[in-house]
């Protein structure tokens, strides 16, 4: 009686919740899905008609769509690149006793909690300047010519960028991970003669893997939607230098409010995102079980 | 011998360590030192870095042009009022799947996390057009509802890994004694969840103030959040630094204080449990 009770409850006290996630999900994706398969332009209200799969066929063959794939992909590993090595590094860095490290800690992770909009200006214009940045005046110190870097390797000081905000979540979950290491085990093979570079790839390395592949998985799934460090940086530009899938979705549905194409271009985001969840889903349920 | 070496060690990676944590955080520290200069100082050639007449005439200035109060207030309504809601739709949703698991929560637990996968440019048609319908487009009513939705997963599965590992046993216990379901909650599970409800609460204000897709293409003016407010400097005003690094500031510094206070439970959040 009272498991029955128990889960009449139970189910009450999840309804909201599911209720509200599925409305957000389903009812969007379905009338983006509708969209998709209609000639829809908000510059042409009532001129809908059904079109079938052309929106996809004018997104995908769109010279611009394989330019913004590419930059998508290229941001991506990008940043994957420079914040698990990086990140790597730094927790090791972090795991060793020094003085000050918890003050040290809280510098390394404090990018973080910049939000992407300030983080982009404050680089853009303070570091990457041209003329007044503090790149240029470096650059010119040392007797180097001054890069524009937005201008000259857009796309390059995107990642650069936005790999700065990552930074600090990759190397706060190695730590993690890192701190969870049998010290013993590190001991033993210390006392086996094992040096610290050997001690680092046959040890270390092997216990990171699974928090590197957390790290990768859930950054990229963040990373495919990054929108605001572009939009406020190069707008996509020059030309489609930096425009990647989510920026190029933007641009057809608030700016050319051609809301077929736009959600063409919304279902194939949701579709290159879903590859990667579906890895990620799999580590997080097995983990679940334990 | 080996007490000096070790010293020499910590010395040698409290060097690296600086070094490293100072080139990090450098962005931010630069541009707390760039909202005190006047906006000639600011692109001096060289840079001024410590030594140069300090103001606060920007920060002022800052709230004189653009009524930045406005856009604060906007901040910390949406981001702390989403994340009340959510926790209020969430936390007996996390209580049931915790307390009352059945063959399907583990079902119903992925399926919410992979409704944070979902890109938001995926639905940002339909939202867009449903807003301008229904006249939400620049209102802070609906940009909080939207940041419901968008970390409503997050805070179930962040409260779930807490309210598991309270145990079960404690529950059992207050229902020999006779504790109705309302008393059970309040008086037994309420002081033990506290810790884990706070934590959860940091991460879900953080990601919320910090949101930048939906809080640049559902506002304009009226209900902007910093993060839409500051956006606007990437036009030509974006040439005051000063003025920039004064509103920069203020944007990050609540937040960065929080989110030092909560970075323990920020991993845990972050990767649903899968590191902790």
């Amino acid at each position: 009686m009272a498991t029955l009770h128990t889960r009449t409850s139970a189910r009450l006290m999840m309804a909201p919740a599911v209720i509200l996630l599925l409305a957000w999900m389903i009812v969007p994706l379905g009338m983006t899905l509708y969209f998709s398969l209609l000639r829809y332009n908000l510059l042409m209200p009532g001129m809908e008609s059904w079109t079938g799969l052309d929106n996809y066929t004018y997104f995908l063959t769109d010279p611009a769509f394989s330019t913004a794939l590419a930059n998508t992909l290229l941001l991506v590993a990008g940043v994957l690149l420079i914040t698990v090595a990086g990140g790597t590094a730094l927790a090791v860095l972090l795991d060793q006793p020094f003085w000050g490290r918890g003050i040290v800690r809280l510098l390394v992770i404090a990018p973080f909690f910049v939000m992407p909009t300030v983080s982009a200006l404050v680089w853009k214009n303070m570091l990457m300047h041209p003329v007044n940045g503090l790149f240029a005046w470096i650059a010119r110190t040392v007797g180097l010519q001054p890069v524009d870097w937005l201008a000259e390797v857009p796309l390059f000081s995107i990642i650069v960028i936005v790999a700065w905000q990552w930074l600090p979540f990759a190397t706060l979950i190695l730590l993690t991970a890192l701190q969870s290491l049998d010290e013993e085990q590190k001991e033993a093979a210390e006392m086996d003669g094992a040096g610290a570079g050997s001690r680092f790839i046959y040890i270390v390395l092997p216990h990171l893997a699974r928090a590197i592949t957390v790290v990768v998985l859930i950054q990229t799934i963040f990373l495919l939607s990054i929108f605001a460090e572009i939009l406020v940086t190069t707008n996509g530009g020059p030309g489609v230098q930096t425009t990647t899938i989510t920026y190029l979705v933007y641009l057809q549905a608030l700016l050319q409010f051609d809301v077929g194409t736009a959600s063409a271009g919304g279902i194939i985001a949701v579709i290159l995102a879903n590859i990667v969840a579906i890895f990620l889903i799999r580590l997080i349920g097995k983990n679940l079980d334990t | 011998m080996a007490r000096a070496a070790s010293t020499r060690r910590k010395a040698v990676f409290t060097i690296i360590g600086w070094v490293a944590g100072l080139a990090v955080f450098f962005p931010i520290l630069w541009t707390f030192l760039t909202s005190f200069k006047t906006e000639g100082t600011a692109i001096a050639t060289p840079p001024q870095f410590l030594f140069f007449e300090w103001t606060l005439e920007n920060y002022a200035t800052v709230q004189e042009r653009s009524n930045y109060m406005r856009h604060m207030t906007n901040s910390i309504v949406m981001s702390v009022g989403s994340t009340l809601i959510g926790l209020l739709i969430a936390i007996p949703a996390a209580w049931a799947m915790a307390f009352a698991p059945t063959r399907r929560t583990k079902d119903i637990l992925m399926w919410m996390l992979s409704t944070k996968m979902l890109p938001a440019v995926g639905v940002l048609v339909p939202i867009y057009l449903i807003f301008r319908d229904w006249g939400l487009l620049d209102s802070l009513a609906g940009l909080t509802g939207v940041l419901v939705m968008v970390n409503l997963p997050i805070i179930v599965w962040m409260l779930y890994t807490y309210f598991r590992e309270i145990p079960g046993d404690i529950l059992e216990a207050a229902r020999m004694d006779g504790a109705s379901l309302r008393n059970e909650i309040i008086y037994v599970l309420t002081p033990m969840a506290v810790p884990g409800i706070a934590s959860t609460m940091l991460l879900s204000i953080i990601l919320a103030w910090n949101e930048a897709f939906w809080t640049l293409n559902l506002t304009a003016s009226e209900a902007a959040p910093l993060t839409a407010f500051i956006a606007a400097y990437s036009s030509p005003e974006g040439l005051f630094w000063a003025k920039l690094s004064a509103a920069s500031t203020l944007a990050i510094a609540p937040i960065l204080i929080l989110g030092w206070f909560a970075q323990r439970q920020l991993v845990r959040g972050l990767t649903f449990g899968a590191v902790k």
